[in-house]
């Protein structure tokens, strides 16, 4: 395709959109309504991450150390802990740390302090708390404790207990959730998306099909496939631009409400993730409307096409 | 353009420029041509008349192949027109000019942009747009309204602006169906006037109509059609 007929490609379609008047807007009306829904998913699934996140931050397992437990083997299950995959911190509190804090968290609490100090020593041990990555990935590193590289290290005689096998119903059933929650969401968004994308497809088509005689006279008088098909593949960009400005247009005020009114409802400020992901989102807005309304042109003036 | 050898024109015929070869167009319920056979020259005008539904659109539509004959073969200067593959149907079409009853210009388009995108269509120059548009917007007295829709133009003026689109790239053929059908006497005499002119200077021309003022007008050959039929094809002298 040569310069010149690209050029009077862009120039017959930014004349056709801006002579179809009513009908044009209607398009960027619905491809709008598209954006939005997307725009939407975005920020449902950072409020859904944000959530998620914070709930996996508070699931952790701890190693409860038997009191005088040498430091040196600690240190040791510490380090090939930290080489795991699946491990994304592990935190070493000594038994004196343990104490401190102990003694911090019921210092109101009299009786418990007096005990503690009728004992003279303190009885507490160390511990190593650990944080996976991901909330499935616990029981590996519970079985990496049981296993037999724990045993080599010499931890196993020095563990007291480790409180994931107290806690596994509740993880097990977190896991569960968070897993559940994120396919939920997914299938949501794949829902939402496609019946965009249908309402979209279909109302370009029906703009195409105003045009269908117009089609037909163009293939009379000698055009190709590229002249007829070109405009309307323009006209599919140009609603998908407007389309997208008007959507960032719109977000960001109800972005900023949202933020300023919401955020300790919903945990995460709104309007400054928007403002943060400014460009990505627009980038994703700008490139689902303009290869949804190519497509959808493609398609529905290809249906006049033939003869 | 391509062309499949045994698809070629009978030898008798391949002097004239369009040969019908007993074509038959058979619609679910009724047939629209049987059994038509005929040739039209180089420089011809032919005019095809007979009553509504009598297949005089058909015939036309089969010689740009917008119709799939049922049976039989149209050709095309000796070319088998419904075996060519679609590029080669968009240069054919390019060597036709068309003129519509219902003037089926592009709406959405000026009097002036109608006519550039047939040569947009055919991939001529800028300049030489911007130097024959308003040529033949003169030729056919639109001058003046080459910045105007069709629907501001009124019947005569959309027949005068289809026109000047059909000749604008020079074809060897135009086809007029019923250019007359929706105008007024006065300007069914203007659009013959033009057509003779345009006929007067080489260009082959085949007009459809129910008329018979408008056959008595132009004076040429004349093939009547009747169901589908050819029924007589005869000279006719003014």
């Amino acid at each position: 395709m040569t310069l010149t007929v690209l050029k009077r490609i862009i120039r017959s379609g930014l004349l056709s959109f801006k002579r179809s008047g009513l009908v044009s807007w209607a398009a960027v009306l619905v491809v709008t309504i598209t954006l939005s829904v997307i725009t939407l998913i975005i920020f449902l699934q950072a409020i859904l991450n944000f959530s998620l996140s914070q709930i996996k931050d508070k699931v952790d397992v701890t190693i409860y150390f038997t009191v005088g437990a040498p430091e040196e083997k600690i240190e040791a299950l510490q380090s090939s802990l930290e080489k795991l995959p699946e491990v994304a911190s592990v935190s070493y509190t000594s038994a004196d740390e343990a104490l401190a804090l102990f003694r911090e968290r019921h210092k109101s609490d009299y009786p418990t302090i007096q005990a503690l100090d009728e004992i003279g020593e303190n009885p507490l041990g160390a511990y190593l708390n650990i944080k996976a990555k991901e909330v499935s990935q616990y029981e590996s590193i519970a079985n990496f404790l049981k296993s037999d590289n724990a045993l080599v290290l010499g931890s196993a005689s020095i563990i007291d207990k480790v409180n994931y096998y107290q806690n596994k119903l509740v993880i097990d059933r977190l896991n569960t959730i968070i897993s559940g929650a994120q396919k939920l969401g997914f299938l949501i968004t794949l829902i939402l998306v496609i019946i965009s994308i249908i309402i979209t497809f279909n109302t370009i088509r029906l703009t195409i099909f105003i045009s269908k005689e117009e089609i037909s006279v163009m293939r009379l008088v000698g055009a190709s496939k590229a002249q007829v098909r070109g405009p309307f593949m323009i006209e599919g960009v140009i609603y998908g631009i407007i389309a997208t400005l008007i959507t960032v247009f719109l977000f960001w005020p109800a972005a900023a409400w949202v933020g300023s009114n919401m955020t300790n409802f919903l945990g995460i400020d709104m309007y400054s993730y928007y403002l943060s992901n400014f460009f990505q989102i627009f980038a994703i807005l700008l490139l689902s409307g303009i290869i949804l309304g190519i497509i959808s042109s493609i398609l529905a003036a290809r249906r006049y096409l033939n003869k | 353009m391509k062309v499949d050898a045994p698809l070629q024109c009978p030898r008798l015929f391949r002097n004239g420029m369009i040969y019908f070869n007993n074509v038959s167009k058979v619609y679910r319920d009724a047939a629209a041509l049987l059994d038509v056979t005929f040739t039209v020259e180089a420089g011809e005008f032919v005019s095809v008349v007979g009553h509504s539904g009598a297949g005089k659109t058909t015939l036309t539509k089969m010689i740009l192949a917008d119709e799939n004959p049922t049976n039989g073969t149209v050709f095309f200067e000796s070319i088998n027109v419904h075996k060519l593959k679609s590029k080669d149907l968009t240069d054919l079409r390019r060597r036709i000019g068309m003129v519509f009853q219902d003037f089926r210009l592009l709406p959405n388009k000026t009097a002036y942009e109608n006519i550039a995108f047939a040569m947009e269509a055919v991939g001529k120059t800028d300049e030489e747009i911007r130097s024959d548009v308003p040529h033949v917007l003169e030729l056919v007295d639109l001058g003046h309204r080459h910045s105007h829709f069709p629907s501001q133009l009124s019947g005569g003026e959309k027949q005068r602006l289809a026109i000047a689109r059909a000749i604008i790239n020079q074809p060897e053929l135009i086809i007029a169906d019923e250019p007359t059908g929706n105008l007024d006497p006065v300007n069914t005499h203007e659009i013959v006037q033009i057509l003779k002119k345009i006929n007067d200077l080489g260009t082959t021309i085949i007009l459809t109509t129910h008329n018979r003022g408008v056959i008595d007008s132009v004076g040429k050959r004349v093939i009547t059609m009747e169901n589908g039929k050819i029924i007589r094809d005869t000279k006719h002298e003014k």
